[in-house]
This record gives structure tokens, C-alpha cells and sequence, in this order.
């Protein structure tokens, strides 16, 4: 080989700190070195060693030092863009990173990556949903990669109970993207001396997984109930097609929450909007199908009542054990956190009680939560969460019973009243419950902001004529406040929003 | 022993003649200096260079046997003061440590060091973490040289140049009786290669063979005369003596090439980057052929006019490749053109960044950029301008299909952290007591001014926190809170700070992290380490105790997982009639850490039928309603989130993920913040007795029939 065509064999590995990723790039250099080529590695470690993104970095040349006489290559200490043979990702969002950078390209790039995700801080602390759009990054993957190799490895590792680097190295191998026959790898791993069996196998697994690409059915995260009853029958027959899945879910959930009256409440008051919607001339379910969607979970809120419903129920220790990772038949103890204050107690009394001693806390500037931790799994803490649990016989004569249908009352006839108006601003008043959310303060400050949102924008609005960019003010508001736990972006928004309003109506309401 | 175990690796340290070593760059070195005769090492942790710290502590015995005598020094400042040793006697020795800002601290003790001279070989490692990953504050070590006088190696980051750089930088330091730096950039510390080995050689003044009579030479004393004196002989002996040391020895290396109008001069450092971005260009290959000639400087202070002016004569141009600013190098390179009358065109800055690091791209975008301007008419270039159109394009391509940018991922607390929960305990304070002025400091602690937390107005240096409050107490409304960690504290933050305070009376609040060990270098021991694994001869200093003596009235010692706990304490410490410091002190080991240690001990535990529990957090998806307020007063690694399993519902809800070590800060948080009941703790109890078997089955059979006698509301079953 002549030395113009020789050129190093560039492979860039980008992990989170604390996945292995230096043992895989360890395994790697190990291997070259047995066989007689030249390689070199290095690293530069994420800052906090085990959340920040890290990076390691080899390059073996292709040819046998027995081949190169007195030759000594030159290797490089930086990934140069263009001349990378494998990328591999521990993650997808890394994958994207070395796209974003060039690392890619569909001239000479493997790029193995995980497709699970592992949320970046700025993804999980948004209120709402800030999840980065993973599919751009696989459609990335495909175009940009001359061999894109994409496998959700962390689920994969689950199943086999195989760590993740082992995988990877098993994926490489695959790749047939270095010049080693597989028994290479395996001894280099043999070398190591470190969980060799688990690690042979994890090895084996990720060969497999390339050589033989599993079939994956696409997992579904969200349960779905089906099942066929009286109630479904009215619904079905008072409700538009459109809005008969969203029964299915609705009506069990509500009679769970209640009784099944209560969830012929729903089944009435989605009726009369889509009745509504009907005689604006929208299409059916046009503005129905997500608003009757929003409306099921508005209705049952999480009253001290539901919470201890949840927490007691029947099926809830299978799903803790599977969330724990707990076998069946091990003996798991479970202690619940609760702190309740009196904004809570009040919820659950008479309104006129409870508004009362609401009041008297706020003037006392002081809620008094008392922390519980309650043993779920003892007879009394079961006693003490089932006892709250089949309060719900007095559920309607209580504050916040009353509070919370009064206010799904006053939404759905403003939903009536703007579907004449604007087909997209109802769409969008559609979605404001879900301001409504969390508990305690978070609670209070997010039916805050619906409460202002409704009485300072929608209400003046939909009392004259609304701006012709009502919709997408709307929106704007609702995904700052679901953006951003800052309340003081929301607020300057808000003030933004009634200012910019020509109309007088919004100008009186503004004072 | 700290986070990671060299005692393998250490073995590679009794190679000899011969032999070949493969392993990490920074031990290498220290292969290097025993190689080389040191008869004492030290120096103080920080990335890149934490590693040789703990290789040389892994390495005790090899260095004993040796005679070598090795200090965990206490700042930078006392590992340059130790070099003193080199002054008055032929002794070799080195130190480490993270620059610029480690030399910064060490200034002092370097600035007397190089003016009174060495006549044994003072070096110093430095480890350079520069470009924009960085964790320090971007600067460059080659001012520190010029200032002081002080030479500056920077070798090709190989193996093998560096292994002789420090062989040759002990001589070049004894040649002309001035300390050397030998500085390192982090790439180049983790670079993993081999070279050829000698035998370790045992120096002739050492532990094993000690020193007798106490040299007395005022003339390397700081005080005039001697002082001037000293100047003179910087630029009448030293600097004349090092560049024909340097000259002599070819330090630096010239590389011919076929182009012979056109040349590069670089760091040594920067070579093998140059030599890529060469070869992708089509102008070199991979066994460092270039067909422009190179000038490589391992030795970037002091310069070699005649060398440089030899390699520019009669060239068109030629291109600077020197990191960072200001531009030292190319000045310097102008002005020695200037006075030897050479006429060659420079390109440097111009074509390349000022500054950040010289990665991959930006060098082969630099280089590209100059073979555009001197090269146009050559067959040589032809293929520049195409290698640099395709990288446009598919970078240009990938952010159409990616949209936006891909969300970073900046560094934070780890999971089971002990910092978390007193900034979430701070979070919640701050509720109360509205905002209030935060001095941070240097550690991992300083992640509390990144997401979630976003606390901490003010960074000064290594254990300044408190002292930089001072200007800052008297003029706020509020008392300000200083967060220090127990690294910072030992460095210099009790005497800078905790002493400064006492004695000025001031009314401030120091938050001292107590974990037991620095953490963001991976956890070296410290005067207050006292971790189970510890042996017995350090000291296990109490802080509290040393906050007592230096007067200090108000100390709190708070286990920093309880949050309610450290909430309250903050709140008094912000609002009591009593003035002077007060000082909390977060005391606990990270869990992680914790864990790790316990890990394999309860694994076998289990394994013999061991009763063991095993704690983790959980949330009840069905109760979350996913407003994530949890994680902004966590942002735990393990705390996440995952698909709403409602289908009526929209947003992610919060999860507890497998890496969670069950440090209790999900429970402590919800219960001191009221956030939500969807927490749980669940405790596998591993090979329970037969009471626990007893309780477990007797509590599921009485709630089984409760559910039943009660018809209490059974779920639908959900279809999983």
C-alpha cells in the first residue's frame, strides 16, 4: 500500500458520562493493539463525569505495523469533519449533535446510534412537553449516513439484561466497519477481565442485532381501555363518530372518579358541544374531539379524594413493582408523600366552610401542610388511603367540586359563544384547561393564569368582536405559560396581549 | 484513593530499557519523570492533570522505593513553593496542575522561583483546558512565561515527543538554572500511545540519600542587591544560555516539503491537527509527509530568531498556527522578520480564529482558508476549495433536516448528589425571603448556576466565594450567602474568607459543602476526607471544629439531604439578631458514592442471604399531571421523563429512572416544596426474615380482604 492511499481508520464515539463509553473505547484500542495495528485514542470527558456530553475519539490505520518499516503515521487528537468511518451514538440526541457538526457524511460514515432518549435538562423542566423531535434526527440518520444502524439499544439491553458498551461493541463488529474478525473483539473484552461473561454476551446480542435486525413492532406507550357498555351505547348514540374513542377513554375514567351519573354529565356536556359546533356549520368534531378530550380529564381532577383512589387501588403494587424493578412475590415496602394544607382540607368541605376557612389561611399567611409519610403497604396506611378514597359519595357537595364545574361550565359556553366567532380561537380556548394543572401552589398559579386568561382576553373578546389574530395571540399565551416556569414572562404577555386590543370591551377589562 | 484506580496502570511506571509502555499521556509523563531522576513530585488536582495526581499516589510504592518524595500539595501555591527545593540544591524535581488558573495561584511562589534561579531542573506540568468546553476562564499559560521568565514547552502531542520534552526540559532548565513548563492540552493528557522506555533512574539527593549541610547564597534571596542582580542575569545568562540550549539540542523540529515558497510555523502542540487538516486537503499523508515545509516549536518561549528567520527566508508566506490570544507568537515573529530583514508575507489571525480552540474544523477551515490566498494558481490546491464547499453542504443540510438546534446537554449535579438538595432547599428559601445576593465558587457546586437551579450571581476564583462578599455584604439589603466547597475551603477560602470575615466582623452566611473529598476533580482526599476506606494516618479534620477556632460563634452542621431541615437553618441564619459569620455546614457523602461502594458489598451480601433494602423513588404516572415542577427543584439525572400513559392527556409525566440511588431528595423535595403527592419511596427488602415474610404476607391478606368486605373500587384493569 502506497502511503497516498493510506489513511487512518477515524471513529468518534459521543456518550453521557457514566455509560462506558471509555471501556468501549478501551475494548477498541485493545483490540487494535493485539492485532498489530497502530492506533491512538482519546477523550475529553464531560465536565461533571457523569451527565455532561463525552466524547472519545480513535484512530487505528489500517495496515499492520509489521507493514509500515519505519513509518510512523500521524494521528489526529480532533474528529475532522469528512473523514469520520463510524459514529456511534450512546443516544440519539448525540447522533443529531454529530450531524449538526459535520461529522456524518454519506460518503464514508457508519453511524450506530441508540434511538431511546435520555432528556437533557432543557426537554424535562419545561411545564408542558419540551421534547426534542427525535424522528428529525433517525430522518437525518438516513439520509446523511452511508450505513445508518439505528436500534433502541437501551431497551435491548433491558430485555438481555447486557450492558449498553458491550452492545455497541457487538454492533461495531457488525458494522464491518474495523478489520477484525470477531473472536478480536471478544478477546479483547476477555482481556479486560471485567464482567467478561456479561459483557460476551452483550457482545453477541448486538452482532445479532445488526447481522439479523429484530422485527420491532413500534412499542405503544399510552393504554387504551375498550370496552363495550350501556353508557358506551349512549354515548355512542348521542355523540358524533369523531368523539367515540375519546368515550371509550372518558366514560370508565369518570365513573371510576364518581359514578357513572357523572359520566353521563360528560357525555351531556360534550353533546351540547358538539350540537354547537353542528349549528355554527364547523365540521363534526372539528373543535369537539380535543375539547371533549380536555374535558374528560378537566372533570376529573385530582382532589385529595382521587389521589388516595389512585394510591390504594387494587392494581397500583403491580405497577410499582414494575416501575422498581421489583420481582414478583419480593417483599416491597411503599411509603407515600403527602402534604396537605388547608387549601386542601378546604377543597373537601362545604363551599361556604371551606371558602371561609380558605380565607382565614390566606390572612394568616400560612397553609399549615403537615407532611405524611404514609406506609401504603401497612394495614393502616391502607385503611388511612381507602377510607379518603370512598369519600367520594360526599365529592359534590365539596368546594372544590362545585369551584371546578363552575368553571367547566363558564369554558364550555365560552366555547359555545366562540365557535359562531372563530372556528381557531375556539379550537384554541379548547386547550386552555390544560393551564390547569399540578398541585398546591403550582396548582393555584396555573388556575391563576387561566383565570386571567379567560376574564381579561376571552371573555372581552368574545363579548365584541374578536382581533382577526385571536387564535395565534391565544396560542401564544398558553405555550408561554406551558413553556416557561417564569411567571413574569406570562405576565408581560399578558399585559402585551390586552394592550395590543383595539377594542374598548378589552380596554375596560383591562382596568 | 480517589475516584479512579491507577494501581494497574502504575505497574507500566517499572518498565525498563527498551521496554514499551502503552497507556494515558499523563502517565506517561509521569513514567518521564522518574526516567529522569526527580527526587520530589506534587502539585494540586484539576482537569486534565487530576489523573497524575492520583497516578502519583497510586504509585507510593514505586516511588518509595525510588526515594521519591511526593506531596499532595494544598494549593498551587505550595506546589511551586516546594520547587524551592531546586533552588539551593541539585535536586530535580516537578509539580502539576491545572492553568492558567492553578497558575494564577502559584504565581507568587513562581514569580520568586524563576528570578532566584534553579540549580537543580524545576519543571511544571501543566495541564491547559482551553476551547469551549472549558470550565475555566479562558487564557493563555504563554503570558506567565514572558512575565516571569519562565520557559514554555509545548511538545508534538505524541508519546514520544512528549517523553523526551521532559527529559530535555530538566536540561534545558538546569543549562540555563530557570524552571520550565511543560504544558499539556487535554486532548494530549487522555491521549492514549506508546513509546519506547529507559530504566527509572534514583536520584542522587532523595529520601533514600539525604542532604547534609544547608546551603546559604544571598544572591537568591529577594532583596536588594540580589534582586536586580537576579534580573540581570535573566537576559545577560539565562536567556542567552536556554536558546542555545535549544538550538543546540533541536528542540524544535523542521519538516521540508516539496513547496518551498510557502511554510507553517506552529506550536508543537497544534502539529498533528495541521498534519490532518493537511492531508484531508490533499496536501500531506498520513505518515506526516507535507508538502508545505512545517517549523514545529516544542519550545514556544523563548523563541530562536536565526531558526526562524532561516525557515521564512525566501518564502512567499507563511502560516502561524498559534492557539489562542493575544497573539504572542506571530508579534513576536514579526518583529524578529523585522530586524533580520526578511520579507516573507505572515498569515495567522487573519485566516484563523483569534480565539477559541483549534478544533478539527476550525484548523482545516484556517488552512483551507490560507492555501486560497497564496495558492490559487497551484495544482497542489485543487482540492481545498471542494473539501470545504461539501462541508457547507452537508452542514447546511443537516440543520434543514434537524429544524432547531439539538438541545445541549451541560453538565450537573450527578444523580444522588449532595450539592442538589441544599440548592433546592436555597430554591425554596428564596420563596420566602425573596432574591438574595449568591457568591459561588469553584467545584461542582458552580452547577448551580446552570439549570434548574440558576443561583449563584458572582464567580471569583478557587475558594473566594466568601471573600469575594465582602464589598457586596455592606451595601445589600439582605446578608449574603457564599456557598464554598470543602476543596475550596482547604485551598485557601479559611484563611481568604472564613479568617478575613471573623476579623472584619462582617454578617455574612458561608454554606460549606462537606462531602468529604473535592468532587469535580474525582474525588481526591482533603484534610476533612474521611470516607470508611480511608486509612488511618491522614487526619480527618472537622470542619465545624475549625470553624469554632478560628472564631466563628454561629456553625450548623445540617445533613444536607434534609431539605426541610436546610431551609429552615438558612432562614435563621438569613434573619437572626446575632451578627459576625454564621456558617452552615451541608455535611454528607454523595449517595452515588455511597452506593458504589456498597454496591458490590450488599451484592454479596444478597448472594450469602443477607437481609438487604434497597431504596428507589417512583412516581404514580396516573397522579402526576406533569408540570415537571419537580425536576426544576431537582434536574437529578434519574429523575426524567417518559410518554403520558393517559391517553386523554398531552404532556410527559415524571419518571424515576433505574439509576436512581434512592438518596431520599424526590420525597424531601415534594414534602419541603408541597409539590405533589406522586412520589413514592419503595424499599425491596432482599432475603427478608421470616418476620418480615410474616408482616408482608399477614398485611397483604388483611388488605386483600379489606378490598374485598369493602368492595373497595377496583380499576379497570389497565391493558399493559
Amino acid at each position: 500500500m502506497s502511503n497516498q492511499d493510506t489513511r487512518p481508520i477515524c471513529l468518534l464515539i459521543g456518550a453521557l458520562g457514566g455509560e462506558g463509553g471509555g471501556v468501549l473505547a478501551d475494548w477498541i484500542t485493545e483490540a487494535a493493539t493485539a492485532e498489530g495495528y497502530p492506533v491512538q485514542r482519546t477523550s475529553v470527558p464531560g465536565v461533571a463525569q457523569r451527565t455532561g456530553a463525552t466524547t472519545y475519539y480513535i484512530e487505528i490505520l489500517p495496515t499492520k505495523w509489521s507493514a509500515l518499516g519505519d513509518r510512523q503515521p500521524v494521528f489526529a487528537l480532533f474528529p475532522n469533519p469528512g473523514t469520520l468511518d463510524l459514529v456511534v451514538a450512546t443516544e440519539i440526541l448525540e447522533a443529531g449533535r454529530a450531524m449538526e457538526r459535520g461529522f456524518v457524511t454519506p460518503d464514508r460514515t457508519t453511524l450506530i446510534a441508540s434511538t431511546h432518549r435520555i432528556f437533557a435538562i432543557a426537554e424535562k423542566s419545561v411545564p408542558a412537553d419540551g421534547r426534542y423531535d427525535s424522528e428529525k434526527i433517525v430522518a437525518a440518520a438516513q439520509e446523511l449516513a452511508r450505513q445508518p444502524i439505528l436500534f433502541d439499544i437501551d431497551g435491548l439491553t433491558r430485555t438481555k439484561r447486557v450492558s449498553l458498551n458491550a452492545v455497541l461493541l457487538g454492533m461495531i463488529a457488525g458494522s464491518g466497519v474495523l478489520p477484525f474478525s470477531e473472536s478480536v473483539y471478544q478477546d479483547a473484552v476477555r482481556r479486560a477481565g471485567k464482567a467478561v461473561d456479561e459483557n460476551l454476551s452483550g457482545f453477541a446480542v448486538g452482532l445479532a442485532a445488526v447481522r439479523s435486525p429484530p422485527q420491532t413492532v413500534p412499542a405503544t406507550e399510552k393504554r387504551h381501555t375498550t370496552q363495550a357498555s350501556p353508557l358506551m351505547a349512549q354515548a355512542q348514540t348521542a355523540l358524533p363518530p369523531a368523539l367515540h374513542a375519546t368515550a371509550a377513554e372518558a366514560l370508565p375514567r369518570l365513573t371510576q372518579f364518581q359514578n357513572k351519573a357523572y359520566a353521563e354529565r360528560w357525555i351531556a356536556r360534550a353533546a351540547s358541544l358538539a350540537t354547537a359546533e353542528q349549528q355554527a356549520g364547523l365540521g363534526p368534531g372539528a373543535v369537539t374531539t380535543e375539547a371533549a378530550r380536555h374535558l374528560a380529564v378537566w372533570m376529573s381532577f385530582e382532589d385529595i379524594i382521587r389521589v388516595a383512589d389512585v394510591k390504594s387501588r387494587g392494581t397500583r403494587r403491580d405497577l410499582v413493582m414494575h416501575d422498581v424493578g421489583a420481582t414478583p412475590g419480593q417483599v416491597v415496602r411503599v411509603t407515600e408523600f403527602l402534604k396537605p394544607g388547608i387549601p386542601e382540607w378546604a377543597d373537601m368541605l362545604p363551599p361556604g366552610l371551606g371558602r371561609r376557612l380558605r380565607d382565614w389561611a390566606a390572612r394568616r399567611g400560612s397553609t399549615m401542610n403537615i407532611g405524611l409519610r404514609i406506609r401504603s403497604d401497612t394495614v393502616l396506611g391502607f385503611l388511612t388511603l381507602t377510607m379518603l378514597a370512598r369519600l367520594r359519595w360526599w365529592r359534590p357537595r365539596t368546594l372544590r367540586f362545585a369551584e371546578e364545574n363552575a368553571d367547566i361550565d363558564a369554558w364550555l359556553a365560552a366555547l359555545k359563544s366562540a365557535m359562531a366567532k372563530d372556528a381557531a380561537l375556539t379550537r384554541e380556548i379548547g386547550e386552555l384547561p390544560r393551564l390547569r394543572k399540578g398541585y398546591g401552589e403550582t396548582r393555584s398559579r396555573g388556575v391563576g393564569k387561566y383565570t386571567q386568561v379567560m376574564a381579561e382576553i376571552v371573555a372581552p373578546w368574545l363579548a365584541g368582536t374578536p382581533p382577526s389574530d385571536a387564535a395565534t395571540r391565544l396560542k401564544k399565551l398558553r405555550l408561554q405559560a406551558l413553556s416557561d416556569a417564569d411567571d413574569g414572562k406570562f405576565a408581560a404577555l399578558l399585559r402585551d396581549t390586552i394592550g395590543n386590543t383595539t377594542s374598548d370591551t378589552v380596554k375596560t377589562a383591562a382596568e | 484513593m480517589a475516584e479512579r484506580s491507577f494501581k494497574k496502570e502504575v505497574e507500566a511506571l517499572r518498565l525498563g530499557a527498551g521496554d514499551t509502555f502503552h497507556g494515558e499521556g499523563i502517565l506517561a509523563v509521569t513514567k518521564a519523570l522518574l526516567e529522569a531522576g526527580v527526587s520530589y513530585v506534587g502539585g494540586y488536582q484539576g482537569a486534565p492533570v487530576s489523573h497524575m495526581m492520583d497516578v502519583l499516589e497510586d504509585a507510593q510504592p514505586i516511588l518509595d522505593e525510588l526515594g521519591v518524595h511526593y506531596e499532595g500539595n494544598a494549593s498551587e501555591a505550595a506546589a511551586a513553593a516546594m520547587l524551592g527545593a531546586s533552588i539551593n540544591y541539585p535536586m530535580r524535581g516537578a509539580v502539576t496542575w491545572k492553568s492558567t488558573v492553578g497558575t494564577n495561584v502559584a504565581s507568587d511562589a513562581l514569580s520568586n522561583l524563576a528570578s532566584a534561579g534553579v540549580k537543580g531542573g524545576a519543571l511544571i506540568i501543566l495541564g491547559e483546558d482551553y476551547g469551549d468546553g472549558a470550565s475555566i476562564i479562558q487564557e493563555r499559560t504563554h503570558a506567565f512565561a514572558m512575565k516571569s521568565q519562565m520557559w514554555l514547552l509545548d511538545p508534538r502531542p505524541n508519546l514520544p515527543t512528549i517523553v523526551r520534552m521532559v527529559e530535555k526540559g530538566f536540561e534545558l532548565s538546569e543549562a540555563s538554572s530557570t524552571p520550565v513548563m511543560l504544558e499539556l492540552r487535554i486532548r494530549a493528557c487522555h491521549v492514549h500511545g506508546s513509546f519506547s522506555t529507559r530504566d527509572n533512574v534514583s536520584p542522587a539527593i532523595s529520601r533514600n540519600n539525604v542532604l547534609e549541610n544547608a546551603d546559604f547564597d544571598f544572591e537568591r534571596i529577594c532583596l536588594p542587591p540580589s534582586t536586580y542582580v537576579q534580573e540581570r542575569l535573566k537576559i545577560d545568562v539565562r536567556m542567552p544560555a536556554a536558546i542555545a540550549y535549544v538550538r543546540d539540542q533541536k528542540l524544535n523540529e523542521v519538516f521540508d516539503g516539496d513547496l518551498e515558497d510557502l511554510g507553517i510555523i506552529m506550536q508543537g502542540g497544534m502539529y498533528n491537527s495541521v498534519m490532518r487538516s493537511l492531508s484531508q486537503l490533499g496536501l500531506a499523508d498520513a505518515f506526516g509527509k507535507s508538502r508545505i515545509p512545517l517549523y514545529v516549536l516544542n519550545v514556544t518561549y523563548p523563541l530562536v530568531p536565526d531558526e526562524i528567520s532561516g525557515f521564512c527566508a525566501g518564502k512567499r508566506a507563511v502560516l502561524i498556527v498559534e492557539e489562542g490570544q493575544p497573539d504572542y507568537l506571530e508579534q513576536a515573529i514579526h518583529a524578529v522578520l523585522r530586524r533580520a530583514d526578511v520579507n516573507t508575507k505572515l498569515h495567522g489571525k487573519d485566516v484563523l480564529p483569534m480565539a477559541g480552540e483549534y478544533t478539527g474544523e476550525v484548523m482545516l477551515r484556517g488552512i483551507a482558508k490560507f492555501a486560497g490566498l497564496v495558492g490559487h494558481a497551484t495544482a497542489a490546491f485543487a482540492a481545498t476549495g471542494k473539501t470545504i464547499d461539501d462541508l457547507d453542504k452537508i452542514k447546511s443540510r443537516a440543520r434543514e433536516i434537524l429544524g432547531h438546534a439539538v438541545p445541549a446537554r451541560p453538565p450537573g449535579f450527578c444523580v444522588g448528589c449532595p450539592e442538589r438538595p441544599v440548592f433546592s432547599a436555597m430554591k425554596l428559601a428564596k420563596k420566602e425571603l425573596g432574591e438574595f445576593h449568591v457568591s459561588s465558587d469553584i467545584g461542582c457546586h458552580t452547577f448551580s448556576t446552570l439549570a434548574p437551579f440558576n443561583i449563584g450571581n458572582t464567580v471569583l476564583g478557587y475558594g473566594l466565594s466568601l471573600a469575594s462578599s465582602t464589598a457586596i455584604g455592606p451595601n445589600f439589603g439582605k446578608r449574603v450567602v457564599s456557598v464554598m466547597g470543602d476543596g475550596g475551603l482547604w485551598h485557601n477560602g479559611l484563611t481568604s474568607g472564613v479568617a478575613e470575615s471573623v476579623f472584619n466582623k462582617n454578617d455574612g452566611v458561608l454554606i460549606v459543602m462537606d462531602n468529604g473529598y473535592t468532587s469535580a476533580t474525582g474525588a481526591q482526599h482533603i484534610p476533612s476526607s474521611r470516607s470508611a476506606e480511608r486509612d488511618d494516618s491522614h487526619t480527618r479534620v472537622s470542619i465545624e471544629d475549625t470553624m469554632r477556632g478560628f472564631g466563628v460563634k454561629w456553625v450548623r452542621t445540617v445533613r444536607t439531604y434534609s431539605i426541610e431541615k436546610m431551609m429552615d437553618t438558612l432562614k435563621e441564619a438569613m434573619t437572626t439578631k446575632e451578627t459576625g459569620l454564621k456558617v452552615i455546614v451541608a455535611a454528607g457523602e454523595g449517595m452515588l458514592a455511597v452506593q458504589r461502594r456498597l454496591k458490590p458489598l450488599n451484592r454479596a451480601k444478597i448472594a450469602r442471604g443477607g437481609r438487604v433494602v434497597q431504596p428507589r423513588f417512583g412516581v404514580d404516572a396516573e397522579v402526576c399531571t406533569g408540570d415537571h415542577s419537580c425536576i426544576r427543584l431537582s434536574g437529578c439525572p434519574s429523575l426524567t421523563i417518559k410518554p403520558n400513559p393517559d391517553p386523554l392527556r398531552d404532556d410527559p409525566v415524571a419518571h424515576v429512572d433505574n439509576s436512581c440511588v434512592g438518596c431520599g431528595v424526590c420525597g424531601e423535595v415534594s414534602h419541603a416544596a408541597v409539590l405533589c403527592p406522586s412520589f413514592y419511596k419503595a424499599e425491596i427488602v432482599h432475603n427478608p426474615t421470616i418476620l418480615d415474610r410474616v408482616l408482608f404476607g399477614v398485611r397483604r391478606t388483611i388488605i386483600s380482604a379489606l378490598r374485598r368486605l369493602g368492595g373497595a373500587p377496583v380499576a379497570p384493569a389497565p391493558a399493559e
